[in-house]
């Protein structure tokens, strides 16, 4: 499998290479059944050697399918559940605040904030700084927030990683889904020092 | 019946007068005793039939209304379950059958005293309901439950013809919500209500009407709220019916101000008999504070529908010293999981759901750190159900070490075909120490990355089992067999996605008529293995699923179950049934 190999050699060579396509495309099936999905590319770095080592290992011994959400019936939950889960979800998205889930890589549970209560970057990342207690660092459109240990990222509407503050606010508003503050260097190549 | 003595009975001197005998078989009320007595003599057996007044029946299609009413002609009280469990997450075609109809028209001239119906993934229409409501005059309590194929104007007719309804249980069913306007069929006089459960309905009722209801049903022990229902809603209800002792509410994420709050929380603290507490979807933090006052009494809380934090959990348990059952999602994770070991010790079920089932980043979960927490501080644990992504086996041997009662044993790791996260080795040791370590082992659902190893293990030591639930599992036939060979309890056996042929369900030959059923589904049996079954077996009904476009051969889903009522007459096209009559 060609993901594999690129995957086995440690180097991601796959998700750094620049295609049109949306991240994730491209892949093989054999690595659906693991964790990481097709929604945003693989950092290059060096934990990618424990990720292929469990790649090698779920692919020999897993009997899993191509894709995880397609299977029947499972999980086994029962049908009322998991649409009293989605209808919880479609009233989130549809509140008047603009809520978004925020999570930071090593914390524990995430946070939501409403993003319709800042007017900008600034008011954003100094209300994130706060809640999680890191310092993002100076934003600058050519390195990102080059030095921090931690980088603000979000998922948008069309399922791509990108970085805070690429583009402006209002469109920021309308198109993020949610919010991850990912550690610095797992960040490379989402606009950083290019 | 006749009392003229026996010639040669032995036994002469002792036999009861009919009356005496029924009077104390009476006192008997499992259905296991019941069947036990029922075998003893013909005497026995008779009185046992004019005295019986519950039945349980686990599947529907195992005997037929008619052999029902003609031998329990004076039954007050009947729960019937249907569909096979998997049909709960859709593996079972919605025309399959279970259709309560032809039981309810043969319990109307049969058993018309009829109080009571219970159940479970069984089809019932609106038709069904009316004809209930309009044929059993004393009838008093229904609960649903999984079911599906009503709307809500059939419990209208419910409502409106049963003048001494005491219980209405309507739970988790796929129901057509057409309108709230069935509560408001209640008479204004009718006041018998002691159970009203609506949780499952989205559509809302008439919030004065159901105050009315509420207050005039002064018997009214357990009200279950649906989502809609508000918190100043419940305010005034909980003022008006202090009694409850169980309480379903319903959304608790609006905003109050600081009277209100007092009040609601007030309105609380009124409620001294609570020992169920559910509902609370979308519960804030804030407002979770109102329930504290009670709690004191609590037995079960079941917060399954609200993506409840570590940190409010960590708040609520300690109001709770007597809680013995918790509901969760994993969004209280393993540090929510730390406080329950922390502060009940008294907890003997836990279930664990996922907030999001297909969440691909993993964020919103339990590891089996989690697990291990509760097991630490909660010794007297016997049933728990677990959803994650990650598993070991030293954490569940740690587990059962900690907690060796175990009776319910379900495990859910979401990733079909996960090995132990940490030594990248199949679980099967994990449910090896299960097996051996929980001699009470009732119930077992096993998963993750499993070889013929762990059913050596189940058919070797899980010699109580009754109800086993495999998938994506084993390697070979073998595992199927020793499940068969070893597990001479068992009841219930439920595969999916094994590597199980025709040998293996052939193994099964002898055990199938002790058992209630046996479902497989995406494994390795055909039809010619299900034929064979059939013929060797003729009190099995064997049942084959088709799947569109699959190949002729293959027995996609098959159900096996023992039955005295012949092959069924009402399956769809789409199932084939083999007999060997």
């Amino acid at each position: 499998m060609e993901g594999g190999v690129a995957y086995e050699q440690g180097l991601n060579l796959k998700a750094t290479e620049l295609t049109l396509g949306l991240p994730g495309t491209g892949e093989t099936e054999g690595q659906g059944g693991v964790r990481n999905n097709n929604k945003r590319p693989m950092p290059t770095s060096e934990t990618n050697e424990e990720e292929s080592q469990a790649l090698k290992a779920a692919d020999r011994g897993s009997t899993a399918p191509a894709a995880k959400a397609q299977i029947v019936g499972w999980p086994p939950i029962r049908s009322y559940r998991k649409n009293s889960l989605q209808a919880k979800k479609d009233n989130e998205s549809e509140a008047s605040g603009m809520y978004v889930k925020v999570s930071m890589d090593g914390a524990p549970y995430l946070r939501k904030i409403d993003l319709k209560v800042y007017r900008g970057y600034p008011e954003l990342l100094k209300a994130l700084e706060a809640m999680f207690k890191f310092a993002a660092g100076v934003y600058s459109e050519r390195e990102g927030y080059k030095g921090s240990e931690y980088v603000p990222t979000y998922e948008d509407k069309d399922g791509d990683w990108m970085l805070v503050g690429d583009v402006p606010w209002d469109m920021f508003m309308s198109s993020c889904k949610r919010l991850r503050i990912m550690k610095g260097s797992e960040a490379r190549g989402l606009g950083c020092g290019v | 019946m006749d009392l003229s003595p026996k010639q040669s009975s032995p036994s002469e001197s002792t036999r009861f007068p009919d009356e005496v005998l029924e009077r104390v078989l009476s006192l008997l009320t499992s259905p296991k005793d019941r069947n036990a007595v029922s075998l003893v003599c013909k005497d026995w057996y008779t009185a046992d039939s004019w005295s019986r007044r519950h039945v349980f029946i686990g599947n529907c299609y195992s005997v037929s209304p008619e052999i029902v009413a003609r031998r329990f002609p004076r039954i007050r009280s009947v729960t019937l379950k249907g569909k096979p469990r998997f049909s709960d997450f859709n593996l079972v075609p919605d025309n399959w059958g279970a259709d309560v109809h032809s039981w309810l028209l043969v319990f109307a001239s049969g058993c018309p005293f009829l109080e009571e119906l219970r159940l479970k993934r069984m089809r019932v229409t609106d038709e069904s309901l009316e004809f209930l409501a309009l044929n059993f005059p004393n009838f008093r309590a229904l609960s649903l439950l999984s079911c599906d194929g009503f709307s809500t104007s059939g419990l209208a007719t419910v409502a409106t013809h049963c003048k001494n309804l005491t219980e209405l249980d309507i739970q988790e069913n796929g129901i057509e919500d057409l309108s709230g306007e069935w509560l408001s069929c209640f008479p204004e006089n009718f006041n018998t209500l002691e159970v009203l459960n609506f949780s499952n309905l989205i559509t809302d009722v008439n919030p004065d009407v159901l105050e009315r209801l509420v207050s005039r049903c002064r018997s009214l022990k357990v009200l279950k709220l649906n989502r809609t229902s508000s918190l100043d809603r419940l305010q005034r209800l909980l003022i008006s019916a202090p009694q409850l002792t169980e309480l379903g509410a319903g959304s608790f994420s609006e905003e109050l101000t600081l009277q209100q709050h007092a009040e609601l929380k007030y309105a609380f603290g009124l409620c001294k008999n609570l020992s169920v507490l559910s509902g609370f979807w979308d519960a804030s933090a804030l407002n979770l504070s109102a329930v504290y006052p009670a709690c004191s009494r609590l037995s079960f809380l079941n917060m399954s529908y609200t993506a409840l934090q570590s940190p409010e959990l960590a708040s609520l348990l300690p109001h709770c010293p007597c809680l013995r059952r918790l509901w969760v999602l994993d969004s209280v994770g393993d540090k929510g999981l730390e406080a329950v070991g922390a502060n009940c010790p008294s907890l003997e079920e836990i279930r664990v759901f996922p907030t999001d089932p297909f969440d691909e980043d993993m964020i919103h979960t339990v590891t089996e750190s989690g697990i291990v927490a509760v097991s630490q501080g909660c010794p007297k644990l016997h049933y728990i159900l677990y959803f994650c992504r990650q598993m070991t086996n030293a954490a569940v041997a740690t587990v059962v070490r900690n907690c060796p009662d175990f009776t319910h044993f379900r495990l859910c790791i979401m990733n079909p075909g996960q090995p132990d996260h940490t030594t990248n080795q199949p679980m099967d040791e994990a449910f090896g120490a299960v097996v051996k370590t929980c001699k009470k082992l009732k119930r077992l659902s096993i998963s993750g990355l499993l070889t013929d190893l762990t059913f050596k293990y189940i058919g070797e030591y899980a010699k109580n089992l009754e109800a086993l639930s495999v998938a994506f599992a084993g390697s070979s036939d073998l595992g199927m067999q020793y499940v068969m060979e070893g597990c001479s309890k068992l009841k219930k056996l439920e595969i999916r996605d094994c590597p199980f042929g025709n040998v293996a369900l052939l193994s099964g030959l002898e055990r199938y008529e002790s058992m209630r059923s046996l479902w497989m589904s995406a494994c390795n049996v055909t039809i010619d293995g299900c034929r064979s079954l059939a013929r060797e077996m003729p009190r099995l009904n064997v049942e084959v699923m088709k799947e569109e476009g699959s190949d002729d051969c293959k027995a996609d889903k098959v159900y096996v179950y023992r039955t005295v009522a012949g092959p069924r007459r009402d399956a769809p096209p789409s199932v084939l049934t083999f007999s060997g009559l």
